[in-house]
């Protein structure tokens, strides 16, 4: 069965640290960094996906009111 | 299994910020509405190709700098003027897309005169018009479209009815005007929400290129900053007390009939 696998990167520098795409996230894979701040001192939101869970919705992106997301997806066979 | 190098290709690339907004870090709160929006309008123009034929007129507020964000041209109008100035624009430019972008300090308190005589003489302009219930610019303080006992820096008892005055429907005002030919309450709260209100923006900007009538789109968001709430806390207070008094959905559509 083919399935998307995704992944995200994240303008740390430009991410304000709000957390709505940790609420949006729906895998809940999300997470703002501890003890680690960008140069304005707001902590970013970094992906924890040891699982390969992210399959790509890229809901966190739509959502982020920076555009501090990019999402890319590739269908695995 | 896909290492994270394979995934992240250029050819795979599915959502990125559009090229229209510019690297330009943006001055508003973390959370903000006005970020989804800005994002929203952004890829509309991009994707209807009009990035060349836009104007936007800004208002005073909170979006003051919108123009520092999006790489088109923006006239920056006078306090509430902003449907004054498109009226203008869209008169002297008939094939561009107008639009003003315009808060409800803007909108509907110093500018509800000229926001109601251009939605009532018809012009062909897109006015999108962000209420979230507060003056955020300037520290918080009481709107027309504060809910009734909502605390405020110059309520900080809730608004009263006695005191203050009633919440003004602007967008139910915009739906009687026989100009307006699209006036519809949309908001930005989560990926459901966010993608309604652009298909409503580019709705509202065909009828606008079309010479309809004005289109009014009003935007529910959050001032989490004012209303002293996490980003994710005043979403879920949007939720719960801003849609009961403002529901969302079309006010009025007189395009589907023509």
């Amino acid at each position: 069965m083919s399935r998307n696998i995704g992944a995200i990167i994240v303008d740390t520098e430009r991410c304000k640290g709000c957390g709505l795409c940790v609420e949006a996230c729906p895998k809940g894979i999300l997470t703002l960094a501890t003890k680690k701040v960008n140069k304005k001192g707001y902590p970013y939101a970094v992906q924890t996906d040891e699982q390969q869970k992210c399959n790509g919705c890229a809901s966190c992106g739509i959502v982020c009111p920076d555009g501090c997301i990019s999402v890319y997806r590739v269908k695995e066979e | 299994m896909k290492t994270l190098q394979d995934i992240l290709q250029p050819q795979n690339l599915v959502y990125t910020k559009p090229t229209l907004m510019n690297d330009r870090p943006m001055h508003y709160c973390p959370g903000c509405s006005h970020g989804m929006v800005h994002k929203m309008v952004a890829e509309i123009i991009e994707e209807m190709n009009l990035t060349d034929h836009t104007i936007g007129i800004c208002p005073v507020g909170c979006a003051v700098f919108a123009y520092n964000y999006l790489d088109i041209d923006w006239i920056e109008a006078a306090h509430g003027r902003a449907p004054a100035c498109a009226s203008a624009v869209s008169r002297m430019w008939p094939g561009h897309l107008v639009f003003t972008y315009q808060g409800d300090g803007d909108f509907a308190c110093i500018g509800t005169g000229e926001s109601i005589h251009a939605m009532n003489r018809g012009e062909n302009i897109t006015i999108i018009f962000i209420n979230n219930a507060i003056y955020g610019m300037t520290g918080g303080q009481m709107a027309p479209t504060t809910l009734m006992g909502m605390k405020t820096s110059t309520c900080p008892y809730g608004r009263r009815a006695d005191l203050h005055g009633f919440p003004l429907k602007m967008t139910e005002i915009a739906a009687t005007l026989e100009g307006t030919c699209y006036v519809t309450r949309q908001s930005v709260h989560n990926v459901a929400a966010i993608q309604r209100a652009k298909k409503a923006i580019r709705k509202a900007f065909t009828n606008s290129l079309e010479k309809r009538g004005t289109s009014l789109v009003e935007i529910v968001s959050t001032c989490n900053a004012g209303w002293k709430l996490s980003p994710v806390e005043a979403n879920r207070w949007m939720e719960q007390h801003m849609f009961p008094f403002y529901p969302l959905g079309d006010l009025k559509d007189t395009t589907e009939q023509q």
